[in-house]
């Protein structure tokens, strides 16, 4: 069970980051939510994997996992929620003043010389 | 205030004839650091500190003819009263780091007398050459000083001096050595740093006469005879400082007799006469050391008079060019007289003090020459230095004031000037005379305890005559004279092959190695700050993972921890969730499909929460990506629906590299920490104090709105501050929607039938369950987070349904409004414990039975979580509707 929520948190991580880097103002709000998840869940790992022990204090029961992470990841899940939402409304104010929906404002390579913007299309490479 | 300090100076001096040291003052400044501000004058500070106030008393005297009137008298004077303290204080301080400090003033104040004339640019450049060198000498000097009080174990000079041997035989004495040198040669204008003096000489003529020839400059030889006891005594010290010495011996009299320049002839004579200093300091003989002070002193006043007198010739003529400078002799013969016999004590001509201290010199080299098997080779160097100086002093005196009539000069005719402008070189040539004439009765005394601070020891004897017979020294002499004479008459031929022949001078290698790091700084800064984000975030994380990395360096990656067994239908939801992942990265062009893709890894993980104990997770984050999706889909009706792959494949290859790093590196850090046994006291003591101090079972809920509860404002005041940053982004416009309101809910602009009818039971149900989450969260998942999500997912419910304008003209929430009431009943929460005696948000409670939601207790944790609730309804409001309201033109018309 604990190699396979490593190997989830790494795979997430892997995509988030790469999204991260793509070009795309979309894409990157897309990765920055992938690496929360990773994030969120690497937090909840930090208290060790537990089943049914959630931290609600019951009568006739002695074990509980670990209710910090908890508590963080619940302020974290929140906050990611508010800093995605800031994200995509500052790309979409970008967009408008900047004609472009790519991170840096402005297209380039062959994009840019065709004209930029959502004329740009695929040149045959697929994803 | 000069000739006070020279009075108070003075009463001191017996007792300096007397004992050889006097404290004179001492107090702690940063006793940590070794840092005092001690004071102590010895018989080589009474020489400086003589020269220091006696030459600054000529020079203030003399600047006040120097400069004209536009010229700002009062900054040069305060500047030069500056430059006169700080140096005063390099030469009586005790510490040595407090002599750092007054060093590096000095070598501001030149800075800024250098840069006196700043509306022109060669003193500009001048100044910066000067401090770029001298200060970065001193940095050399900080770190020589730091290490040679590491070795003796105090910064306290008087402790210093006395420890030659601890010094010498230390491991680190070569480093120190070393690093304390560059810091003396680069002040006093040694080469290969020699090229900063020339183009300081771009400052008015009093502060060259004072700070580059008579004190400033010495401050490097000053500290070469204050630390000769320490330092002093190896193989090292010879062949460095004698060896840099005689370079620049050599270099700077052969290469003054080519400069046309009168300033300049004089610097490159300094950087000689500084030479032949460090050189007799660098010969290790008591003789060579006697001989060092005494030409310090000689090469102060008659140096400080030529200036001086090359001052005023540029004052009356308008021209320090020698080559139109001619025949001065018939104008100014006073001015004329006082600079030959200053010139003649430079070349040292008999009865002239430069005379003496050459003769002690030429003795010297001939001495040495005696012990070592180095043959003539000493003798002969020292006198074709001797005929250069001579050569150069020639033609000083010829060149400006016979050779012909005056060339195209501003001024014509130049004339005497004024009387008091005259004085100080005529009192600097007297003493040129005095001394040269009666050594023994004036500057015996003087240079005998001077010496003798330096030596640290019995003097050898010595003669101050002016005949001592007919032996090798004279006869070295003479021949300097011939010499010196002869190159003088040949003096076209030579200049010819200089001209041509001669390097780059140590000011173009300097502007090229400048403009060299200036371009190579634009190249790193231009290859970091390509203003792409891309570029940024590879960076970051590429740095991140280099960091990260180190820490696995030689770690163990594997505790001991037994591993749970891993059951069908978790690895059946972990193999579904990363295909989802892995999905959303392939797909990422298909904007719509991947945010599809995306919400599924969102309830993935949502089942995650669930699996490993975490409810309240779950309900949020279930919540939360409800809330999220609709934000997107929103956003994306204003974003291309497609999105553009990236040209080139390398980045895509780096990029993913970098990815997997990072994915790998965090799969193993979670596998590291998972293996390991987990650290309870804080889980413990939260589990134990949750109902007895927190009045609440859910301890998730009750770490947040009570132990944590701090952190929770914080974290709702960001919301706040969020749903005000996108109202204020979207306020200043949006870009046009790539799909049109009327278009995405078809022609009539109408919801679905069975959502139109739905919409009000499901409201009124879902604020029901909302209530229900709020109250029981305190005991069982829920809460204020989760309530407010579930509330604003009502009411958006409500817009999409029914017609957007109406619902917002019915739904006239003031969310804005309600944000703040939030924001506020937090605050007056958390207040209202401090009137009941308690710190900030210290929460109680009280048990309250209520009809169908059953035995609860009523805390006011509550009211605290209640405007969480606020916050978060009126955020999520505040932010989909602003996103959701359809664009100006009437709803229906396409």
């Amino acid at each position: 069970m604990e190699a396979l929520i490593a190997v989830v948190i790494g795979l997430l991580a892997a995509c988030g980051v790469y999204l991260l880097l793509r070009a795309r103002t979309f894409t990157v709000v897309l990765g920055l939510m992938l690496l929360s998840y990773a994030v969120n869940l690497f937090l909840l790992a930090m208290g060790r994997l537990a089943l049914h022990r959630p931290p609600i204090l019951e009568a006739g029961r002695s074990a509980y996992t670990d209710p910090v992470p908890q508590a963080l990841v619940l302020t974290a899940i929140v906050i990611g929620f508010a800093m995605t939402a800031f994200a995509i409304v500052l790309a979409l104010r970008a967009r408008r003043d900047l004609g472009s929906d790519h991170v840096d404002g402005r297209e380039t390579g062959a994009c840019a010389e065709s004209g930029g913007g959502s004329e740009c299309r695929p040149d045959g490479s697929s994803s | 205030m000069t000739a006070a300090s020279l009075a108070l100076l003075l009463p001191l001096a017996p007792a300096i004839f007397a004992s050889g040291a006097v404290q004179l003052a001492g107090w702690h400044w940063l006793p940590d650091l070794g840092l005092n501000l001690t004071f102590r004058l010895d018989g080589l500070a009474l020489l400086f500190c003589l020269l220091i106030t006696g030459i600054g008393l000529l020079v203030i005297l003399y600047a006040r003819y120097y400069l004209s009137e536009r010229d700002d008298l009062c900054r040069l004077y305060a500047l030069l009263l500056a430059f006169m303290g700080a140096m005063l204080g390099v030469v009586l301080s005790d510490n040595l780091l407090l002599l750092l400090v007054f060093w590096e003033l000095t070598s501001l104040c030149s800075f800024l007398l250098v840069g006196y004339w700043g509306q022109r640019a060669d003193a500009r450049q001048g100044a910066r050459l000067a401090l770029t060198i001298t200060a970065g000498g001193g940095l050399a000097l900080l770190a020589g000083l730091l290490l040679l009080g590491h070795i003796v174990g105090s910064f306290e000079l008087s402790t210093v001096l006395t420890a030659g041997d601890q010094v010498r035989s230390h491991p680190l004495y070569p480093a120190t050595l070393v690093l304390i040198l560059l810091g003396v040669f680069t002040k006093s204008a040694q080469f290969p740093f020699h090229f900063w003096l020339p183009q300081a000489m771009a400052a008015p003529t009093p502060v060259s006469a004072y700070l580059h020839s008579a004190t400033m400059v010495k401050a490097g030889v000053f500290l070469l005879a204050r630390l000769y006891p320490a330092l002093s005594g190896t193989d090292l010290w010879l062949i460095l400082v004698g060896g840099i010495g005689l370079l620049t011996l050599l270099f700077g009299a052969f290469t003054a007799l080519f400069q046309h320049d009168l300033k300049g002839l004089l610097a490159y004579s300094t950087i000689s006469h500084l030479g032949l200093i460090t050189l007799l300091f660098g010969l290790e003989t008591p003789l060579a050391t006697v001989a060092g002070v005494f030409h310090i002193i000689n090469h102060a006043v008659f140096k400080a008079s030529l200036f001086m007198a090359a001052g005023i010739i540029d004052h009356e003529t308008g021209s320090r060019d020698m080559r139109k400078v001619n025949g001065l002799f018939r104008y100014m013969p006073q001015t004329a007289v006082l600079a030959m016999v200053a010139a003649s004590a430079m070349a040292g001509v008999p009865l002239l003090n430069g005379f003496l201290s050459k003769e002690m010199f030429f003795g010297e080299a001939v001495h040495f020459a005696g012990m070592g098997d180095t043959g003539l080779l000493w003798p002969v160097i020292a006198t074709i230095a001797g005929m250069f100086s001579v050569a150069y002093s020639v033609r000083f005196i010829h060149d400006v004031f016979f050779n012909g009539e005056p060339i195209d000069l501003p001024h014509m005719p130049p004339h005497e000037p004024p009387r008091y402008m005259r004085v100080p070189v005529e009192i600097l040539v007297a003493l040129c005379l005095l001394v040269g004439i009666v050594p023994a009765y004036t500057v015996g005394p003087l240079l005998a305890v001077a010496a003798a601070s330096v030596v640290m020891g019995p003097l050898p004897s010595y003669s101050l005559a002016i005949w001592h017979g007919f032996n090798l020294p004279l006869l070295m002499s003479a021949l300097a004279f011939v010499g010196g004479i002869l190159i003088y008459i040949q003096r076209r031929w030579l200049f010819w092959l200089y001209d041509r022949y001669a390097g780059p001078n140590g000011k173009i290698l300097f502007d090229h190695g400048l403009r060299w790091v200036i371009a190579l700084a634009g190249r790193v800064t231009a290859g970091l700050e390509s203003g792409s984000l891309q570029h940024y975030l590879a960076l970051l994380i590429g740095v991140a993972l280099v960091a990260g990395g180190l820490g696995f360096w030689g770690g163990v990656w594997q505790g001991d921890r037994p591993i749970q067994p891993l059951d069908p239908l978790s690895g059946l939801a972990a193999l579904t969730l990363a295909l989802a992942a892995a999905l959303t990265v392939l797909r990422q062009g298909q904007r719509l499909t991947t945010l599809t893709l995306l919400g599924m890894v969102g309830l993935f993980v949502v089942l995650a929460f669930v699996r490993f104990s975490a409810p309240d997770l779950a309900l949020t984050q279930l919540t939360v990506e409800v809330v999220t999706t609709i934000l997107l889909l929103l956003a994306l009706r204003y974003l291309p629906a497609h999105g553009t792959p990236e040209v080139g494949t390398g980045r895509r290859w780096r990029d993913g590299g970098l990815a997997l790093m990072a994915g790998g590196g965090l799969a193993a850090l979670a596998w590291g920490v998972l293996t390991r046994p987990p650290q309870t006291a804080l889980a413990d003591y939260f589990l134990a104090t949750s109902l007895p101090e927190g009045g609440g079972a859910n301890v998730v809920n009750v770490i947040l709105v009570d132990f944590r509860g701090f952190d929770t404002l914080g974290e709702a005041t960001v919301l706040a501050i969020a749903a005000l940053g996108i109202v204020a982004l979207l306020a200043g416009g949006r870009p046009a929607p790539e799909t049109p309101w009327s278009a995405a809910t078809g022609a009539d602009a109408q919801a679905p039938l069975l959502l139109r009818i739905g919409a009000r039971p499901i409201l009124a149900l879902t604020l029901l369950l909302a209530a229900y989450i709020f109250f029981r969260g305190h005991q069982l998942p829920g809460g204020g987070f989760i309530a407010g999500l579930v509330t604003a997912l009502a009411l958006v419910t409500q817009y999409f349904a029914s017609d957007f304008r109406r619902a917002m003209q019915q739904l006239a929430l003031g969310y804005r409004r309600m944000v703040a009431a939030g924001l506020a009943l937090i605050a007056v929460t958390g207040a209202a414990s401090g009137i009941f005696g308690h710190s900030f948000l210290t929460s109680t409670f009280t048990h309250v039975h209520l009809p169908l939601i059953g035995d609860f207790e009523i805390a006011s944790a509550m009211a605290f979580d209640l405007g969480v609730y606020l916050i978060v309804v009126g955020t999520v409001m505040l932010i989909l509707l602003e996103l959701g309201q359809p664009e100006a033109e009437p709803v229906g018309s396409g």
